[in-house]
C-alpha cells in the first residue's frame, strides 16, 4: 500500500533520513520506533508531503507521492495526526471535527462518522460546543485522533499519541488504536513508548539517527536483546 | 461647559472614527493571523479604492456605482498583491515579508503619484453625505451615522462568515495552526486568498467613508489609516479578530477623549498621547487586550 524506497531527506545541509526503506500493507498496524531526533516525525512529514525527499521513491498504491501536494495526499486518504496534538484551541470541539472532514463532500458520511467518533470518545460528544483549548491533555489527544478519523483515513499516521499523558490515559489511547486496527484501518504508529507500541503493532521498524537499524514482526523485536536493553529498559544486553 | 449634547455628539464621533479603524484593523489581523505578515500596503488599498471611485465619479457615473467600483478595485488589487508579492515568499522570515509589504506600499504609492499627480484632489461625495440631521437637541453628521451602521452590518456579516461557513472556520483554524490546517487538508491558498479579499474589500469601504469625510484624496492617503489600524490591532491583540475590532473602537474613543480633555495648546500632540497610552497598555498587557500568549511548541 505505502512504500518508501531509499528515501533521503535533508534539512538544508543536514541529512535527517538516510536511505529509509519502509512498507505498509493494507490493514496492517506498523510501529516506527526510535528516540528523540531519530527521524520519526521527519518520516511522517515526508509522507504527508510537507517535506520533500531529495532522493528515493515514495509511492502509495503505485501513485507517486513526491509529486503530490499535502492537500492531494490528504485527498488520497493518508491522514496524519500530528505530534503534540495540534488541535485548534480557539475552535469548538465540533468545529475541530468539521475541519477534519473539510475535504469530504458526502454529508451523510460525515454525519455518521461524527456519531462514530462521539461513540468512540464519549467525552468529546459531551463537549461538542466547548473550545478545544479548555480540554485536558488526554481529551485533546482524543480530539486530535477523532479529528483525523473524521477525514476517513485509508492510512492513519499517528505521531506520538501517548506523549505527555498519564499512564491511565495512555492505555486508553492504545485501546482505541487496537480497536481501529481491528476495524481494518491501516495504521502507522510513531512512538517513543516502545513497550506499548510493540504490544499492539504487527510489525515494527526501529529508527536510529535517520537510519532503519532493525525491522520485523513486533514479537521478534520485543525479544531482541538490543531493543530490550535500550528501549524496554531490560537489565543487560 | 460640557453639556449632554456635547457628550453624545463626541460619543458618536468616537464610535464613527473607531468603526473605520476597526474595519481597517480586521484586514491587518486576518492576514497577520495566518501569515504573521504585517501588511503595511493594506493602507494603500484605501487609496486604490478612493481613486477608482473618483475616476468613476468624474466620468459621470452615479455615486453608488462609483462606490461599488472602488470597493471592487480594492479587492482585486488586494488579491493581486497576495498572488504576486506575498505568495512567492510565503514561509520566508517575518522580516522579509515585512520588507516586501513596504516594497508593495512604495510601488502602489508611486504608481498613483505618476498616474494622478502628487497633489490632493477634491473627492466629490454627494452633498447628502456631508449634511447634518437634527434630532431634538442633538445634531448628527449623516456620515458618522453611515459609518457606524455600515461597520455594524459588516461586522455581523463577518462574524457569521467566520463562525458559520466552512471557509470561515478554516480561516480561524489556519490562523491558529497553519501546519495542522495543512495536514487536515485545508486549502491554505484558498483561505489566504479569502483573507486578502475580505480585508481588501473592507479597506475599500473604509476608503470611501474616509474620502467622503476628509473631502479629498491623495496618493499617500493610506499611510495614516494603516498606522492607526496597526495600533488598533496591537491594542486588541495582533492577529485576533475580536481584538482588532475592540482595538479599533478603543482607539477611536481614546482619540476623541484626548481631543476633548487635553488643554488647547496640547491638542496638536494628541497622537503622541495616544501612543503613550498604547505604551502603558502594552507594559501591562504585552499581547494586547484580548491577545493570548503564543502557543508553545512541544
Amino acid at each position: 500500500m505505502l512504500l518508501l524506497e531509499n528515501i533521503d531527506v535533508f534539512y538544508d545541509q543536514v541529512q535527517a533520513l538516510k536511505c529509509i526503506n519502509l512498507e505498509i500493507q493494507e490493514g496492517e498496524l506498523v510501529a516506527l520506533l526510535g528516540s528523540n531526533g531519530a527521524g520519526k516525525t521527519t518520516t511522517l512529514m515526508t509522507i504527508s508531503g510537507i517535506l520533500r525527499p531529495r532522493d528515493g521513491n515514495l509511492t502509495y498504491n503505485g501513485y507517486d507521492l513526491t509529486r503530490a501536494s499535502p492537500l492531494g495526499i490528504v485527498q488520497l486518504g493518508i491522514i496524519q495526526c500530528p505530534e503534540g496534538r495540534r488541535i485548534f484551541g480557539g475552535l469548538s470541539v465540533l468545529e475541530n471535527l468539521q475541519m477534519g472532514a473539510v475535504r469530504r463532500k458526502e454529508r451523510s458520511g460525515v454525519k455518521s462518522d461524527l456519531e462514530m467518533v462521539c461513540e468512540l470518545f464519549p467525552v468529546l460528544g459531551q463537549r461538542l460546543h466547548q473550545n478545544g483549548a479548555t480540554l485536558s491533555g488526554g481529551e485533546q489527544q482524543m480530539l486530535a485522533i477523532a479529528r483525523a478519523l473524521m477525514a476517513k483515513p485509508q492510512l492513519l499516521m499517528m505521531d506520538e499519541p501517548s506523549l505527555g499523558l498519564a499512564p491511565l490515559i495512555v492505555s486508553e489511547i492504545f485501546k482505541v488504536i487496537l480497536k481501529l486496527h481491528q476495524q481494518g484501518v491501516t495504521i502507522l504508529l510513531v512512538e517513543q513508548n516502545a513497550r506499548q507500541a510493540l504490544l499492539v503493532a504487527d510489525r515494527s521498524y526501529l529508527l536510529e539517527t535517520g537510519k532503519i537499524v532493525l525491522s520485523g514482526p513486533s514479537s521478534e523485536l520485543r525479544v531482541n536483546p538490543k531493543v530490550e536493553h535500550f528501549y524496554l529498559g531490560g537489565s543487560t544486553a | 461647559m460640557i453639556t449632554i449634547q456635547y457628550l453624545v455628539q463626541q460619543a458618536i464621533n468616537a464610535i464613527s472614527i473607531g468603526s473605520l479603524y476597526a474595519l481597517m484593523a480586521i484586514g491587518l489581523a486576518m492576514v497577520f493571523g495566518i501569515l504573521r505578515l504585517i501588511n503595511f500596503a493594506h493602507g494603500d488599498l484605501i487609496m486604490v479604492g478612493s481613486y477608482t471611485a473618483l475616476l468613476l465619479l468624474v466620468i459621470g457615473l452615479p455615486f453608488w456605482v462609483a462606490a461599488l467600483g472602488g470597493i471592487t478595485a480594492s479587492t482585486v488589487v488586494g488579491l493581486i498583491m497576495e498572488r504576486v508579492a506575498y505568495r512567492p515568499i510565503r514561509g520566508a522570515p517575518d522580516v522579509a515579508m515585512l520588507l516586501t509589504s513596504f516594497a508593495v506600499t512604495i510601488f502602489l504609492e508611486n504608481t498613483a503619484i505618476i498616474l494622478f499627480h502628487p497633489t490632493s484632489r477634491p473627492f466629490p461625495a454627494p452633498p447628502i453625505l456631508s449634511s447634518v440631521i437634527t434630532l431634538g437637541p442633538f445634531r448628527f453628521a449623516i456620515l458618522d451615522l453611515i459609518a457606524i451602521v455600515v461597520a455594524g452590518i459588516l461586522l455581523i456579516l463577518l462574524t457569521l462568515f467566520v463562525t458559520r461557513t466552512e471557509v470561515g472556520i478554516s480561516m480561524r483554524a489556519a490562523s491558529q495552526d497553519l501546519l495542522a490546517a495543512q495536514l487536515m487538508g485545508i486549502n491554505v491558498n484558498r483561505v489566504i486568498a479569502y483573507a486578502f479579499a475580505i480585508g481588501s474589500m473592507l479597506a475599500g469601504v473604509v476608503g470611501l467613508l474616509w474620502s467622503a469625510r476628509v473631502g479629498k484624496v491623495d496618493p499617500l492617503m493610506g499611510f495614516y489609516p494603516v498606522l492607526k489600524a496597526f495600533v488598533a490591532s496591537v491594542i486588541g491583540g495582533l492577529g485576533n479578530l475580536p481584538g482588532a475590532v475592540l482595538g479599533g473602537y478603543v482607539l477611536g474613543i481614546l482619540e476623541i477623549l484626548l481631543q476633548g480633555l487635553l488643554p488647547a495648546n496640547l491638542t496638536p500632540f494628541r497622537d503622541a498621547f495616544v501612543f503613550a497610552v498604547l505604551i502603558i497598555l502594552l507594559l501591562f498587557r504585552p499581547n494586547g487586550i484580548l491577545g493570548t500568549t503564543e502557543r508553545e511548541k512541544i
